[in-house]
């Protein structure tokens, strides 16, 4: 009996001790669930080939992303090891330590910043805000961009009919106002038997669509979230003249130049018009132009993209997201080796070439860069002229906020343009109040 | 000479069990073995009611945010009950819920007893109209959410095919769930949908627990239909009624997952009802401290509205 009950102790033992084995070699990289992410997958294969190690993957969708991983941080679980989070999560994560600073790691290993675009690494790795303290890794590149109907827009019939419209030739919009036209210009129109509308745009109410979107729009003419950067002084730069005409524009675009029961729509209701052969233009993040391209139905020689038009300056809204190692970790080793594996030019280069938009010199700066995909030389442009959301700790309350202000003017019709970044002002007062930072 | 008692199951098996523990239970009264079966119930009330509850009320009078555990925790005092008692939004979120609750609930009484009225009489195919009449009730609202979405969807929607059948309106002028106006109506429609044939199950309860005999009297004493309707009917469904607006109150002040998928709370705040608010205040914009504070101002409110109406429910049934 005695030899029995020894046995199943040495078997249970042994068994426990080779799960434990099994977990020191895998990491869990979370992340949101979209095209770039199945590249990832693809290319960590290599990872797990030189390592060994097994890698497992979690991908949340994009409008339970930050629920989900938030809570997730919160609560001290342990699912993630290694972690792609969104930019305006580092506040946060670096300030309930939840992410794990890299700046020893990166000096041990010889990992330099200057090797990645300044704007990338200011926005996806430094807290506080250009400090050189790097809790992230640039690892997706990403702004909102543009992509139309190239096969429409070199139509005679509809290129007679937009110069008999506007008088002017129709061809990618350098002006916001010129895109407006655009998407006026097509809004309700017959094409091949069937009614089609201007543009798709960001109009999302529950979790950062409209903001996203609208920002497109108010970084254009000029839109600045302090008078001095740091002092949270927002009087008379969130709510500027610029502001307001931006906010009436995209309002008036979306009243005018969008298709019908487009109300909440964001990322996944944009491409779904498009591929759907509804609209002649629409908005999104540069992250989906491969996926788009390769569409066999609206890709190839039928799309084609352009990066958000100027106003009064050059900008567009910032998306993409460093990769940062989760503290609570139980593989630490593991998740930093995955984090210097990743560093590797080469392995930025098939990063870029499996679909992801790596952030590294040795992929941006190379000269034939722009000639690898249709929409590269616009990716580029776009990073040049990146403006982020604020990345304060209490971002949340921020961001839904803007939400609120912004749906209640643009899609409900409630106000006025003025009173929308008026009380913008006095929700976020009230939160830098809450922080102490006013 | 009396004989010795012949031993049932229970002596049989107080003898069988070990002399040490027989002697502590004999030792327990009655009250003192009933709190022993109580208690471990009670504990459990105590853990996930009670002191969620107690612990909630705490939290109101602070700045806690749960997602920032290393900010230091500050006492506001009154702060997050004066905030949200001055803030207008709160307020528009208010009535808007009252315009949900009420509407809603006067919809499914009407439509409900309406139903039940009519289905409350011998025909061929009644029990098959009464199970497909309840089978909305049976859906999962998340399913229902979503459905309706479709069903609303301006371009390819049924909703908006069908007013341009029946209209000439066009289907893609106008949106059940965007903008001008009718979201408020879109969700009220989808919920009286679901949950008339609840209400409609328990007026047929109503109905049916009426004795023939009373109507029969009244026919002797020669007594209108419009009468019996009035002296008969009503009177004894009104208690049954009332339970179900009871239950439709309290279920549709707490409505979160069909009208967060429908809408959610958009366009704008339109429909934007208590509970979804209090979710993105809790859970979104993570203000625990604010949103305990308003969780503890909707319990109270809903708490003190259900005991006057249990009151007046009494008292109806007492007549």
């Amino acid at each position: 009996m005695k030899r029995t009950i020894l046995a199943a102790s040495a078997a249970i033992s042994l068994a426990w001790a080779a799960q434990a084995n099994a977990q020191a070699n895998e990491l869990t990289l979370c992340w949101a669930a979209w095209d770039p992410a199945n590249a990832l997958v693809e290319l960590s294969k290599d990872f797990e080939a030189q390592t060994g190690t097994k890698m497992k993957f979690e991908f949340v969708p994009w409008p339970n992303f930050a629920d989900r991983i938030l809570n997730e941080l919160n609560s001290g679980g342990q699912l993630c090891d290694l972690l792609i989070g969104d930019s305006q999560w580092i506040g946060g994560a670096a300030e309930n330590n939840w992410y794990v600073r890299l700046n020893d790691f990166f000096d041990a290993e010889g990992i330099s910043m200057d090797d990645f675009a300044p704007a990338t690494v200011y926005a996806y790795s430094t807290w506080p805000k250009g400090e050189p303290n790097y809790y992230a890794l640039p690892a997706m590149g990403d702004a909102n961009g543009w992509f139309y109907r190239k096969d429409w827009f070199a139509r005679d019939d509809i290129r007679a009919a937009f110069q008999e419209t506007t008088g002017r030739e129709l061809g990618e919009p350098k002006t916001q106002k010129e895109l407006l036209e655009i998407a006026q210009f097509f809004q309700g129109r017959e094409i091949d038997g069937k009614t089609v509308y201007g543009a798709s745009i960001f109009t999302e109410r529950g979790s950062e669509g409209i903001t996203m979107g609208a920002t497109g729009a108010l970084y254009a003419w000029g839109f600045k979230y302090e008078n001095t950067p740091g002092s949270y002084d927002m009087e008379g730069a969130v709510n500027s003249p610029e502001a307001v005409e931006a906010l009436e524009f995209y309002k008036e675009l979306y009243k005018t130049g969008t298709p019908p029961g487009y109300d909440n729509a964001y990322m996944e209701q944009s491409l779904d018009a498009f591929k759907s052969g509804q609209v002649a233009m629409a908005m999104n993040w540069f992250a989906f132009f491969p996926g788009l391209y390769a569409d066999p139905n609206t890709g190839g020689d039928k799309i084609d993209f352009f990066v958000n038009p100027a106003q009064n300056v050059a900008a567009s809204t910032l998306g993409g997201q460093g990769i940062s190692v989760v503290a609570n970790t139980d593989n630490m080793d593991g998740a930093l080796a995955y984090i210097k594996w990743f560093a590797q030019p080469e392995v930025q280069k098939k990063w870029w070439a499996a679909g992801g938009y790596s952030c590294h010199k040795a992929v941006l700066e190379d000269p034939n860069f722009v000639n690898t995909a249709p929409f590269a030389g616009d990716f580029l442009e776009a990073m040049g002229g990146v403006q982020d959301f604020w990345q304060e700790p209490a971002y949340a309350q921020l961001l839904l906020a803007m939400q609120e202000r912004l749906h209640n003017y643009v899609v409900a019709d409630k106000g006025s343009a003025q009173e929308a970044l008026d009380g913008l002002i006095a929700d976020w007062t009230e939160v830098f109040q809450d922080e102490g930072k006013l | 000479m009396p004989h010795p008692p012949i031993p049932g199951p229970i002596e049989a098996a107080a003898r069988a069990t070990p002399a040490p523990l027989a002697r502590k239970v004999r030792g327990l009264s009655d009250r003192a073995i009933a709190w022993i079966f109580v208690a471990p119930t009670i504990f459990l009330l105590l853990a996930i009611n009670i002191f969620p509850l107690i612990w909630t009320v705490r939290l109101s009078f602070t700045n806690y945010a749960a997602n920032r555990p290393n900010r230091e925790v500050e006492w506001v005092g009154l702060r997050n009950y004066t905030r949200i008692l001055t803030d207008e939004g709160t307020w528009a979120t208010m009535q808007t819920t009252a315009h949900f609750l009420i509407w809603t609930i006067v919809l499914q009484v009407v439509i409900g007893f309406t139903l039940a009225w009519l289905i409350n009489r011998k025909f061929k195919g009644n029990d098959l109209l009464t199970t497909l009449i309840v089978l909305p009730m049976m859906l999962s609202p998340a399913v229902v959410g979503n459905f309706w979405t479709f069903l609303y969807q301006p371009q390819i929607g049924l909703v908006n095919y069908m007013v341009e059948l029946l209209t000439g309106t066009p289907a893609s002028s106008f949106s059940m769930l965007g903008p001008g106006g009718l979201a408020p109506w879109s969700i009220i429609i989808v919920d009286t949908w679901m949950w008339t044939p609840f209400v409609m199950l328990i007026c047929l309860a109503g109905l049916r627990s009426i004795p023939d005999y009373i109507y029969e009297a009244a026919e002797v004493d020669r007594a209108s239909k419009w009468r019996q309707f009035w002296t008969i009917t009503v009177p004894m469904v009104l208690p049954f009624l009332m339970l179900a607006v009871l239950f439709r109150g309290i279920e549709n002040f707490k409505m979160f997952d069909m009208v967060n998928l429908l809408t959610g709370g958009g366009p704008g705040n339109e429909t934007l009802l208590t509970s979804i608010d209090l979710k993105r205040e809790a859970f979104e914009k993570w203000r625990t401290g604010y949103s305990s504070a308003y969780a503890i101002i909707l319990f109270v409110t809903v708490f003190g509205l259900a005991s006057i109406y249990v009151k007046a429910l009494n008292k109806v049934k007492e007549r």
